[in-house]
Formats: structure tokens, C-alpha cells, sequence
């Protein structure tokens, strides 16, 4: 007993003497990864960060898409004991940038060659001032549609490719009495859907004024209005009981032939193969309807932190992380491909297939875009204020008008 | 005085005034509401027995078909709270050394505390213990990121300690109001005796007060484990990697946001991260209303 | 001269307590205010910024929602949970056989989180899942219980979580309190051949109007501090039907990157707790040693 406490506190104290003098490479990674899936390719990363002579400290944070996580980490930075590495994404990278807290990766992004490793879009994203200040993990497709496919063999359709297709196909499914829309209503969930009815219907350029400018005439305008529309009709397809649901719920729901559709980044297929499905075959994955792609590209920030050993973790993280053998195994458990050019796809299904052409050919034309629901293309309070208006309208008789008049209203006091 | 109310035999007058099938009827009620009470830890606790397959097609609120403890196994030793897949052990371990401490300290601190608000008044003191009372009462959620300054400014940013220093400046006003309001019912007359047989201010406390108050400390106790072992907010907010409390992991554990969920290991987990708080309310359950009774309840 | 040194003692036994409790709590407090009135974003500036935020908050739809809410949830928390708990602890003090295994059934809601409970409730409380799915399944198709999903009646399902966790604590303070009625007056009263109902309205209860106050401040502080409940159950959902104060601030505080607006709400809750608290901490303190 007594050694044991003895034990404990010797624990303890080491933990917090740790890292005065450079024991190699370390890295504290704040992250948000801890589903089981999740966890094991992550565990891939610990693997060979620690091959290449690292020190791993796990510091995972769940809860709110990342909310938890980035509470713990404004406290984590306000203390002054930032972790050395953090899972942020989208232009948030640049607001902590702007605080003057994240380190500097140029000298790893030029030994690697991330200028010609990553597609100029996503490489913007991980940039400060014009130098690398983040590493891409991979690339979520956001405005993707799943179906059952053999609820859609019954009920004779196909996926759909516009909108009123999708209305059709939706009443006809109603009639057979199976749910059209497997959905759960959180407002992230809200989000999602709106902005693929957003991008199929006002297209990409119309998404990129409204959506990353904030351009207030498009976001007043009528084919705003009409967004809101295809949204008030979709809130017909859906069962009564969508509010709160998670939305792996709503993929059971697909997966058991429930509901038909449902609309939700690839991270749903590992739902999908965990229960034994296989895409193409039972399940079908498209875009969905109208041109572009929405994407959603998970991220490590380098906090400026003091110790070699910890700037040295650093530099080994973000090689790492670029790294062809992690962004295989990683995107293969994931459901997302991975950010960097080139990565051989050959053990990815056709889904994930689809999605890198697809991102190919977006790139080519000008409708890559940044997903707003998912935190890429805006700051948080202005994505949020979006948000507040497009749940509120959803779950209300809100009319259209009104919502657009809002969501302008809202962004104006956005800051 | 204390003791003279401290019965903690029910009123026996009842018996002869409510007759008999209308205590069957009180009998009934209580029933139904232990069924509603029990509901929740009944779905966890059937849910944490099933196999994945078994939820995925059943309803929630059905028996499990077999009893199935690998969940628990999982949910203790194997279960993935992060890159490391060790299930809730280990931070289990942080949460003891977070909340015992921390319950000792604010226990001690409020009894003394409490002692002097009520048998040491001097001008002011009403105006502190108020003034103590009032940081009960404000959202934790509001003093999350001065709290981060100031920790870090003492050096004790994501260590166990920080965490101990922080719940015990927040358990302090209901530390120091159980103790007054429980010192209060002592007569003055006792110190004022005690006083003038030459005994100090410590002395007083330690042979008069400190004998009396077991019943108090046992519910200031219950009260701060609970508070502190169930805490997630500032457990997230100001641990790091090595320190982080059950309740993070817990989280970590339930509400992974795009992963598959196992929701018998979720309420396996969620079950065992809750059995120390779970074992001192039932076992101590009874002491907590005997304290009450004599004399926490004085407002 | 020790003499007087000992006369200082109880103050320098209070003071650590007094000064942390300074610092931590009206310190910070005072931060937080001084920060609603800055433009900070994700992290804290202090270039003070006027009444801006105050003026985003009052135009916020969401945070009217929030507050209709918390007036709402409030007095139906309290209310019910001190109702119920009485209830409980007047049935339980009837000389109840297994009174301690109830006791700790009624208790230990108390002992658990949300985080804990949390899924539990809400596959309990949704319809195609829970109590609804479960009553039909028996037969009684036209049985509805859907007001966890139902956006006017969602914040509902929050009060019964809530006083599900409340009620057992309330109980034991009025057990508690029922236990140390002085007896001797009730057995007069019973003496005179007055009725139980007449000795329980008349005698007991007023007796215990401490045991209310005691009572309805835990619960009045519950009810503020109301977080992880609604996190757990709702989400703050359908839309924002069900947002308190307090989820609302963490909402902008943390996700939204948006601190100055949660600083501000932060400051109308804070008044709000004072126009609570303060009265009463005043007429306590005043009464007991006038």
C-alpha cells in the first residue's frame, strides 16, 4: 500500500517535472478523435511518431464536434501552457494565429514540399501570413447523399441529380410509407443539409458570395428565399421524432431501410461498413444534387511553445502528418481521402474514389469551396449566426422571407 | 441544542391517524415514483448487458436477452478515450487524487470557517459570510477563463493540484454555510464557559466543536465528493494530457462526434465512471439525513 | 499584548478563505464584465468597446429564447421539485417499511452527472425509442409522448430531467426537517383531536418555512447554473427552442469564438443572480442577528 502511494507520487511528480532537458521529440496533442475507429488510425500516428524516437501525450477532448476540445484549449493558452499541437480547422487557424500563438512550419512545409504536396485551396487553409502555420490530415466531402439501395430498387428511383428530382422521388417513398430523409435535428445537422440545398440550388458561385464573402445582397436575395423554400419542403420528409437525434442514428436508419436518403459527410460510410454494408452494393453513395463540393479538411495547428524537445515534436508531427503511410491509413478508417496529391487510392472504395476525382475536377472549375456547416469557410460567430437562423427557420413555420431577412439581420450584428 | 431534535425516529403519531388502506395507497405512490427514479439506471444499466446487434434492433427499454459483461471489461480496461485505449482506469486514479484532497481541504477550511461566522462574529462578519454565500451562486462557465489566467500565472496550469486549488475555492461557500448554519444551533453559552475557563480560540474548536459535528462533516463530505467526482467543466478545462479527470474520459468516451458509437460500452462506462458517488450516497444515505436533520437544514 | 493577537484570530482564519473567495469570484467577475464591454473575439482584448454587446444581445432572437427559457424552466423546476420533494417526505416519513432502500432511490439522482444520465433520458423521453414506443408496443397505439422533439414543448422535458435529479435532495431536507419538528406540540395538537391535515397545514408546515428557504436557494441555484441538463437532453434543440443563459454564453464563448457577446450575457445573468440572491442574503443575515 504504502509503496504503491509512494508510486503515485512519484508519478506525479515526475509528470510535472517533465521535459526539462531534451529527451527527443515530444508532442502534447490536443485532439478530439476518440471513437474507436477514430482512435485506431489515430494510433497509426502515435505509432510512428514514436518509431521516429517521440514521446506521445495524448490529450483528447469529445463533445460538440469539437467545443469541448477548443474550450479546454482557449484555457490551455490563456494559462500560458498551450498544448503543442492542436486539431483546428478552417479560418479559426487564422484567428489563433492572429493572437500571435501558433508556430511557424515553413521550414518542414519547404523540406517537404507541401507547395506541390496539396491543392492550392486546401494549402491556403493551412496558412498564416503567408507561411505554413498547419498540417492537413484529410479531406471530409460534406455535400454527399446516401442511399439504401435496395429501399431505392423498390421503390423504382434513382439517385436523384436535381432537387425536384429529389421531391419526386421523395413523395413517392412517402406513399410506400418509408421515411424520405434520415435526419437528426442539431443544428450542425441543420447546417448541413442547408448548405448542400444552398450549393445545388444557387451554385457555386452563389455558395462562395454568400457563404465565404457574406455578400449581403446575395444573402437577401431571392434565390436565398428559394433555399429556404427547398428547406421548408424537406421538412416533410422527415419523421417527427428527428429532433436531437445523433446522426449515426440517422444512418441506422438508412442502413435497416427505415428511411431512404440522408444527407451527410462521408464520415458516415465507416456507419455503413460497420454494419457489415458494402457501398455500391447496399448502400449508395452520390453528390449530392447540383455541381461542387463542399469540403471539411481536419487540421493540426503548432502552437509556439518553449523546449526543443517540444519544437522538435513539432516538426516530426507535421512531417508525419503529411505523410503518404498516415493519410492512407488514416482516410481509409476515416471515410475521407487523404489531402495530399498523389496518395494511391487503390485501397479506398469507389466512394472515396469518386470523391478525389470529383475534388480534381472542382478544383479545375472553381467550385471547390469551403463548407460553412462544418467551420471552413467562416469564423465561428458568423457561421454561427448563420446557423441560429437556419435551425430556428427548420424547426419553426419561420416563412422564407423571414428567414432571409433574418440570417441578413443576423449577419449584420455578427461582428 | 443539537441532539434534542437529532431524533431520527419518524414521527410515530401518524400510525394512529392514517389508516390502513390508505398506507397501502402511500405504498402504491412511492412505488410509482421509485419506478420513474429508477427508470434511467434501469435503461443503463439492461443496456450495458446487451450485445451492439441486440440494441440496434431491440428497444431501449427491454430485458436483455442474456447478460453480457464484456461491455464492462471494455468499458474499464480496453475502451478508447483517445489515441490510448485503456479504458477509464487510469483516469479514474486522477479523479481520487483530485477529489480527496480537495473535499479534505474545503471540508477543513469550512468548518473553521463556519466556526468563526458563528461563535467569533466580529464587524463585518456577516457581510463576509454573505459575501462567501454569493459564489455559489454564479455559473461556474463565467469564471472559466480569468480561472485560466490566474493558474497560469501560479504555475499549477494542468497539474492535479491546479484542479485541487480550484475546487476548493469554489466549494467553499457551501462548505462554510453548512458548518455556520450547523455551528449556529451550538449555544453561545458553551464558548462563553469555555471561554472563561481560559480556553482559545483553537482549543475551543478542536475539544467543543470538532466532537459535535460529525453528522455535519458527513454531509459537507457526500456533498463535495459528489460536486467535485461529477465535475466535468473545470476538469476539462484545466487538465492536461496525464491529469485529465473520469468525466473527461467518460465524455470522451459517449460523445465522440463522427465515429461508431457502442452505446453498451457508453453505459457501462458511464455506470462505473458514477459507482463512487453512487456507493457514498447509498451507503452513507443514511447519515446525509440524519446531518441534515441536525441542523444543515436551518437555513 | 497576546491577548490581543488572540482577539485577531478568527479574522486571520478567515482572511486566506475571504481574500480567494475576493479574487476568484468577484475579481473574475469584475473581468468579465470589464471584457463585455470589448470587441474580443477568440481570445480576450481589453480595448474597451462600449455598449456594442449589450446592443447584439438585446437584438439576438436567441437569447430572448434563452431568457423566456430560464424563466420558464425556473419556476417550474422550483416549484415542482420543492412540491415533490415535500410530497415524498411527508409519504416517506409514515413510518415506511423500507424507507432507507426508498431513501436511496429518491437520493441518488443526486449522486450522478448528466454526462452520465444523459443518454438515458433522452432515449427515455424520445418517442420512437422510449416511453412512447413502449406504451404503444402495448397496444394503446393513439399514445403520444413526444414533447422532447416538439419545439413548444421541448423545454418541458427538461424540467422533468431536472427535478428528476432535484426532488430526491429537496426530499431530504424536508425529511430532515419533519424529523426535527418538536414533537410535543403535535402530540398536543393530536391530544385536541385536530386532524392530520389540519396538524401537517397548520403546525408542521409553518414550522419549517426555513426548510422552504433552505430549499428553494439550492434549487434557484440549480436552476441558474443549468448546463450539462440541457446539453445532454437537447442540445439546446429543436433549433434553439430550449437554450438557457447558460448554455447560450458557453455557446459563444466557446464554439462561436465570440467572447465579448459572452461576456455580456454573462454580466445579465450575474445581475440577475444579484437581484436574486442579494434580497435574500440581506433579510437572512438581518433577521437572524438583528
Amino acid at each position: 500500500m504504502r509503496q504503491k502511494i509512494l508510486g503515485i507520487v512519484t508519478a506525479v511528480t515526475t509528470f510535472i517535472s517533465a521535459g526539462t532537458a531534451f529527451a527527443g521529440p515530444e508532442a502534447e496533442v490536443l485532439h478530439w478523435w476518440t471513437s474507436g475507429g477514430e482512435a485506431r488510425s489515430a494510433a497509426a500516428l502515435v505509432a510512428e511518431f514514436e518509431a521516429n524516437g517521440g514521446t506521445w501525450q495524448d490529450m483528447p477532448v469529445a463533445g460538440g464536434g469539437g467545443d469541448a476540445a477548443m474550450q479546454a484549449l482557449r484555457a490551455r493558452v490563456l494559462s500560458g501552457n498551450a498544448p503543442t499541437a492542436a486539431q483546428i480547422k478552417g479560418p479559426s487557424i487564422q484567428e489563433w494565429y492572429s493572437q500571435g500563438v501558433l508556430a511557424d512550419l515553413d521550414d518542414v512545409a519547404k523540406a517537404e514540399g507541401w507547395d506541390t504536396l496539396l491543392p492550392a485551396s486546401i494549402a491556403n487553409h493551412m496558412k498564416c501570413g503567408g507561411k505554413y502555420c498547419a498540417a492537413p490530415v484529410n479531406v471530409h466531402r460534406v455535400d454527399w447523399i446516401w442511399a439504401n439501395a435496395d429501399v431505392l430498387a423498390r421503390a423504382g428511383i434513382d439517385m436523384p441529380t436535381t432537387w425536384a428530382e429529389f421531391n419526386s422521388a421523395a413523395k413517392t417513398l412517402l406513399g410506400m410509407g418509408i421515411i424520405p430523409l434520415a435526419h437528426g435535428g442539431q443544428a450542425w445537422q441543420d447546417a448541413t443539409v442547408f448548405e448542400t440545398v444552398a450549393l445545388g440550388i444557387g451554385g457555386p458561385e452563389f455558395f462562395h458570395k454568400a457563404f465565404v464573402e457574406l455578400d449581403m445582397s446575395v444573402l437577401g436575395s431571392d434565390t436565398m428565399e428559394a433555399v429556404f423554400d427547398q428547406m421548408r419542403i424537406m421538412r416533410g420528409f422527415v419523421d417527427p421524432n428527428f429532433s436531437g437525434r445523433d446522426w449515426n442514428l440517422a444512418t441506422a436508419m438508412v442502413i435497416n431501410g427505415e428511411a431512404a436518403f440522408q444527407i451527410m459527410g462521408d464520415w458516415a460510410k465507416g456507419e455503413f461498413t460497420a454494419a457489415g454494408k458494402s457501398p455500391g452494393k447496399d448502400f449508395l453513395c452520390a453528390s449530392t444534387p447540383g455541381a461542387g463540393y463542399l469540403y471539411n479538411v481536419d487540421s493540426f495547428a503548432m502552437f509556439a511553445v518553449k523546449g526543443a524537445d517540444k519544437i522538435a515534436g513539432q516538426k516530426l508531427l507535421a512531417k508525419l502528418v503529411v505523410g503518404e503511410s498516415f493519410q492512407t491509413v488514416f482516410n481509409l478508417n476515416k471515410g475521407s481521402i487523404p489531402a495530399r496529391i498523389g496518395t494511391p487510392l487503390d485501397k479506398f472504395d469507389y466512394c472515396a474514389r469518386q470523391s478525389a476525382y470529383d475534388m480534381e475536377v472542382a478544383s479545375g472549375n472553381d467550385s471547390l469551396l469551403p463548407s460553412y456547416a462544418h467551420g471552413m469557410a467562416l469564423r465561428g460567430a458568423q457561421a454561427g449566426a448563420i446557423t441560429d437562423v437556419v435551425t430556428n427557420h427548420f424547426n419553426s413555420d419561420m416563412k422564407s422571407s423571414d428567414a432571409v431577412k433574418a440570417l441578413v439581420a443576423a449577419i449584420k450584428d455578427s461582428l | 441544542m443539537v441532539n434534542k431534535k437529532s431524533s431520527a425516529g419518524s414521527i410515530g403519531f401518524v400510525e394512529y391517524l392514517i389508516p390502513k388502506i390508505q398506507r397501502i395507497g402511500i405504498y402504491l405512490v412511492l412505488v410509482v415514483f421509485a419506478a420513474y427514479y429508477l427508470m434511467p439506471l434501469f435503461v443503463m444499466l439492461t443496456t450495458s448487458l446487451k450485445s451492439l446487434e441486440e440494441i440496434r434492433t431491440g428497444s431501449f427499454i427491454s430485458l436483455p436477452r442474456g447478460i453480457d459483461l464484456s461491455s464492462w471489461k471494455i468499458a474499464w480496461s480496453e475502451a478508447c478515450t483517445g489515441v490510448k485505449c485503456q479504458g477509464l482506469r487510469p483516469y479514474m486514479l486522477n479523479s481520487f487524487l483530485i477529489a480527496v484532497p480537495a473535499v479534505a481541504i474545503s471540508t477543513m477550511v469550512g468548518a473553521i470557517n463556519g466556526y468563526v461566522l458563528s461563535h467569533w462574529k466580529f464587524r463585518g462578519a456577516n457581510l463576509i459570510f454573505g459575501m462567501m454565500l454569493f459564489g455559489c451562486f454564479v455559473p461556474f462557465q463565467v469564471i472559466l477563463l480569468p480561472m485560466a489566467i490566474v493558474l497560469g500565472k501560479l504555475g499549477v496550469a494542468g497539474s492535479i493540484s491546479g484542479l485541487v486549488l480550484v475546487h476548493v475555492v469554489y466549494g467553499l461557500g457551501f462548505t462554510t454555510l453548512f458548518f455556520r448554519n450547523y455551528f449556529v444551533t451550538v449555544s453561545d453559552e458553551i464558548t462563553r464557559a469555555a471561554k472563561i475557563d481560559g480556553a482559545g480560540f483553537f482549543r475551543i474548536f478542536y475539544s467543543i466543536f470538532l466532537p459535535l459535528s460529525a453528522p455535519i462533516f458527513v454531509v459537507t463530505i457526500i456533498w463535495q465528493f459528489t460536486q467535485i467526482w461529477n465535475d466535468f467543466l473545470f476538469g476539462v478545462s484545466f487538465s492536461q494530457a496525464g491529469t485529465q479527470p473520469v468525466t473527461v474520459a467518460l465524455n470522451n468516451i459517449v460523445n465522440s462526434t463522427t465515429g461508431v458509437k457502442q452505446y453498451n460500452v457508453d453505459m457501462a462506462a458511464a455506470i462505473l465512471a458514477a459507482l463512487p458517488t453512487l456507493l457514498v450516497y447509498i451507503l452513507a444515505g443514511k447519515y446525509f439525513i440524519r446531518g441534515l436533520t441536525a441542523g444543515a437544514v436551518k437555513g | 499584548m497576546f491577548a490581543r493577537f488572540e482577539k485577531q484570530i478568527p479574522k486571520l482564519v478567515l482572511a486566506p478563505s475571504f481574500s480567494a473567495v475576493l479574487i476568484f469570484v468577484y475579481a473574475f467577475m469584475a473581468w468579465t464584465v470589464y471584457i463585455a464591454f470589448t470587441k474580443s473575439t477568440i481570445m480576450p482584448m481589453y480595448k474597451l468597446n462600449g455598449v456594442l454587446q449589450f446592443g447584439r444581445l438585446a437584438r439576438s432572437p436567441r437569447w430572448e429564447t434563452a431568457i423566456e427559457n430560464l424563466f420558464i424552466f425556473g419556476i417550474l423546476f422550483i416549484v415542482i421539485s420543492t412540491v415533490l420533494g415535500l410530497f415524498l417526505a411527508i409519504l416517506l416519513d409514515q413510518r415506511i417499511r423500507s424507507e432507507g432502500a426508498l431513501r436511496s432511490i429518491f437520493l441518488y439522482p443526486m449522486a450522478l452527472s448528466f454526462i452520465v444520465t444523459g443518454t438515458a433520458w433522452k432515449w427515455i423521453l424520445n418517442p420512437g425509442t422510449g416511453i412512447e414506443a413502449f406504451v404503444r408496443s402495448w397496444g394503446f397505439s393513439s399514445f403520444k409522448f413526444d414533447w422532447l422533439v416538439n419545439p413548444d414543448f421541448a423545454i418541458y422535458t427538461i424540467v422533468i430531467a431536472g427535478v428528476w435529479q432535484s426532488a430526491g435532495f429537496v426530499m431530504a431536507l424536508f425529511l430532515a426537517g419533519l424529523r426535527s419538528v418538536n414533537q410535543e406540540i403535535i402530540y398536543a395538537a393530536m391530544v385536541d383531536g385536530i386532524s392530520t391535515r389540519r396538524i401537517y397545514t397548520k403546525i408542521i408546515l409553518p414550522s419549517m418555512a426555513p426548510v422552504f428557504m433552505s430549499a428553494v436557494i439550492v434549487l434557484s441555484h440549480l436552476a441558474i447554473k443549468s448546463f450539462d441538463l440541457v446539453v445532454a437532453l437537447t442540445g439546446g434543440g429543436p433549433g434553439y427552442q430550449t437554450d438557457l443563459p447558460a448554455t447560450f454564453m458557453y455557446a459563444m464563448a466557446f464554439s462561436r469564438g465570440d467572447l465579448g457577446q459572452a461576456a455580456a450575457s454573462a454580466t445579465v445573468m450575474l445581475m440577475t443572480v444579484v437581484a436574486i440572491i442579494v434580497p435574500y442574503l440581506y433579510s437572512e443575515l438581518r433577521s437572524k442577528n438583528g
